[in-house]
């Protein structure tokens, strides 16, 4: 018994260290939203395309499992992930789009000369509407189910390897849910 | 000219760091503006992780900054103008985290592995304290006296 309560520390020791390196490789950056498994909160956002709908919290609701991808011209990694949503679109992956704080005419123009994948397309030029939907940054990308509820979102670049990983696994599941 | 440079240099280096808070954001009425910009500073940027959005410059934490003068001018309390954000990002914005059953372990964790290691190097140090001796008996004091006198003797 004695000799065991010597050992203590040392376990004790051994278990931070583990914890410790484990956390070592957990990108800081990427932080649970507060809307986790619950649905995002009402907004309007003002079309993105002349004479379009725009994009309300309404439209995260029906037909899902839905992407929302938060996105602006300015930002590089978006650059990287818009390929990807292009070929989901393809694929018939609904895609709704965000524009944050963008120049008048900028979103416009990228969607013009990248492609348009999206279903809905929101225009947010103050950031205002990201903001409350915690947006820290783009690109970020919310995965939705049917019931409007978010059910994971991704900080950074959707690339095909977190497609695949990731979101793809995530939405067939949400698919299979009644 | 490498006079000037090293002049330059110095007083680069002399110049304090300067809060990121543009005169365009600031509050008119005082009063407001110092209860902005103390709250500001207990709230996390969360684009730059470790600086509070009263010293970051991302355009975000500027957002932030306008957002929590604008709650407090219509007239929110400083718990409610710092809930706004808590609302939307979190917990984590608090630099200062709030006492709550889950930060529970934050707090009082450190005190915890202190009290225990104390409890450990008490433990430890009572068996190593060496045996308490007893007054000597009649015989020891004999003893001690016949050795003690035995270089006489000899």
């Amino acid at each position: 018994m004695k000799r065991l309560l010597f050992l203590a520390p040392a376990v004790a020791f051994v278990a931070v260290l583990v914890v410790f390196f484990a956390g070592l490789g957990r990108d800081p950056s990427r932080l649970p939203t507060v809307y986790q498994d619950k649905p995002l909160p009402a907004f309007t956002a003002p079309p993105l395309r002349p004479g379009d709908v725009g994009l309300s919290a309404a439209d995260l609701q029906t037909g899902g499992p839905v992407l929302l991808n938060v996105f602006a011209s300015w930002c590089g990694p978006c650059r990287v992930e818009h390929p990807v949503f292009m070929r989901l679109r393809a694929q018939g992956v609904i895609i709704h789009g965000l524009n944050w704080k963008d120049q008048p005419g900028q979103g416009l123009r990228w969607l013009a000369e990248n492609g348009d994948p999206y279903v809905r397309v929101g225009d947010d030029p103050t950031g205002r509407i990201g903001i409350e939907l915690g947006v820290a940054g783009v690109p970020e990308t919310f995965v939705i189910d049917k019931q409007g509820r978010v059910r994971y979102r991704h900080v950074g670049a959707v690339t095909p390897e977190v497609w695949s990983g990731k979101i793809e696994p995530l939405m067939a599941k949400l698919r299979s849910e009644s | 000219m490498r006079r000037m440079a090293v002049a330059a240099l110095a007083l680069a280096l002399m110049a304090g760091p300067a809060a990121a808070v543009n005169p365009d954001e600031q509050l008119a009425d005082p009063a407001l503006e110092a209860r902005a910009h103390k709250l500001s500073k207990e709230l996390r940027c969360v684009v730059c992780q470790n600086q509070s959005i009263d010293d970051s410059d991302a355009a975000l934490a500027r957002d932030l900054r306008i957002i929590l003068r604008e709650r407090i001018a219509a007239g929110a309390s400083d718990e409610e103008a710092v809930d706004f954000l808590v609302q939307r990002y979190g917990s984590f914005v608090q630099l200062k985290p709030p006492l709550r059953a889950d930060t529970l372990a934050l707090w009082f964790g450190p005190l915890g592995v202190l009290l225990l290691g104390g409890l450990g190097a008490y433990a430890y140090m009572r068996s190593r304290a060496p045996q308490k001796v007893g007054a000597l008996t009649a015989e020891d004091e004999a003893e001690a006296a016949r050795l003690l006198n035995s270089d006489k003797a000899g």
